[in-house]
């Protein structure tokens, strides 16, 4: 999928992700000549047809986690299904977590909390944020593209 | 007809940026994954049939645990998403897959067959549902399903196998699924019973397997000796030239299970 800006001839670039939390998509991607931006708006039925394919519309931004799609949409999960990592791979830069962070972790579904964790954990490590508190972990979730996390 | 118009401006191929998302590079990822994943398995088998009921997650667990038992590293993919029941008929339903950095391990069941099965992720007593609207599921739940498929094979550090056994749910699609997954044609180990309602749906289900690339090993007939009559595993045999494999009585000895492990 590419987008033309048609008046300028150039091909637009993607942008960003955001995801309004009601099973929608919405991808931007700008034109570097002129700077106008578009909005792709998938409906909830077009989100979970992309989800189900394991692709991510703007890239795959955070790498393969094992079982990503099966942790993500099986609704009927039970809770403690997988057993956490026995060698928990080691915090680079000893990121942090707040305490409204941990709480709002404590709500992600046991079956997909590791690998939310993990995620958030990286993204912060990479940009150099020393504690995740929950405007980081929503910066991510738009960034990355992290729908149900 | 159709009226071909050249659009005023590019169309998709005369744009030389590649497509920001990548998607067909992240297809090809995933296909990669599997591809690694299974370098180590020395032969995929499916255990298919165009039947439901003909006992294909029977056959296939002591099928695997005969093959462990002469110690044949060998393990077992339960394909069944929506009705599994490989985790129960190889003692495993309490135990946990572990994540382990970029893979999942799967448990070690009866005989020390390495399993992973959909059972071993879904809450007691409730059916495989996935999270999105329910009035379009109809559009997304197969893709759904084959991702999930996609997940078990390329995810599970399965290790070095001398054989994969996927049992796979009655009818052809997931095996459609399973043949477009594979990096090489899968081999497939047919079951059917003795009736002729079951010779005709195998017939269908297997002559379509053929046509998507699989490898027949042959026929195993279950449910012999018992209610059921007729000469299903034979006709088979003979129409699509392939042995049959092993008759399976009810409460059958091990040795019937010994000759066909040494068969696979």
């Amino acid at each position: 999928m590419k987008f033309l800006c048609v008046e300028c001839d150039r091909q637009m670039m993607f942008d960003e992700r955001q995801l309004p939390g009601d099973g929608t998509f919405a991808a931007a991607f700008k034109c570097p000549a002129c700077g106008r931006v578009v909005a792709m708006l998938a409906n909830p039925m077009e989100t979970q047809l992309v989800a189900s394919l394991g692709v991510k519309i703007g890239g795959d931004t955070i790498g393969e986690q094992p079982f990503e799609m099966i942790r993500a949409t099986v609704a009927t999960a039970k809770d403690d299904a997988l057993r956490e990592p026995i060698r928990e791979a080691p915090s680079r830069t000893g990121v942090r977590w707040s305490a409204e962070a941990l709480e709002r972790l404590s709500r992600v579904p046991a079956f997909v909390r590791g690998m939310v964790k993990r995620i958030y954990a990286e993204y912060a490590e990479e940009r150099g944020i020393a504690e995740i508190t929950p405007a980081v972990m929503d910066r991510a979730r738009t960034e990355l593209g992290l729908e149900g996390m | 007809m159709i009226c071909i118009v050249r659009p005023s401006f590019r169309t998709y191929h005369e744009l030389s940026e590649p497509d920001s998302s990548g998607v067909v590079d992240q297809i090809g990822a995933q296909r990669r994954r599997v591809a690694d994943r299974l370098s180590y398995v020395r032969r995929v088998v499916a255990v298919m049939s165009g039947k439901g009921g003909v006992g294909k997650s029977f056959v296939t667990a002591h099928l695997a645990r005969a093959v462990a038992r002469v110690g044949r590293p060998v393990g077992l993919l339960d394909a069944d998403l929506d009705g599994p029941t490989a985790a129960r008929l190889l003692d495993a339903r309490e135990r946990r897959l572990t994540l382990d950095g970029d893979a999942v391990l799967p448990v070690a069941a009866a005989e020390g067959v390495k399993l992973v099965s959909m059972d071993q992720l879904l809450a007691d007593g409730r059916a495989l549902a996935f999270t999105g609207p329910d009035r379009d599921s109809h559009v997304w739940r197969g893709t759904l399903e084959a991702a999930a498929l996609r997940e078990f094979l390329a995810d599970v550090a399965w290790g070095a196998l001398d054989v994969l056994l996927v049992d796979l749910p009655p009818g052809l699609q997931r095996f459609q699924q399973l043949a477009e997954l594979l990096p090489a044609p899968a081999s497939v180990i047919t079951v059917t019973i003795p009736t002729p309602e079951s010779r005709d749906a195998v017939r269908r289900a297997l002559g379509a397997a053929i046509g998507h690339g699989a490898r027949p090993l042959g026929i195993v007939e279950n449910m012999v000796g018992g209610a059921f009559h007729g000469d299903a595993a034979d006709a088979l045999a003979e129409e699509f030239g392939v042995p049959v494999l092993a008759r399976v009585p009810f409460h059958p000895p091990d040795a019937v299970w010994t000759d066909l492990a040494a068969r696979v």
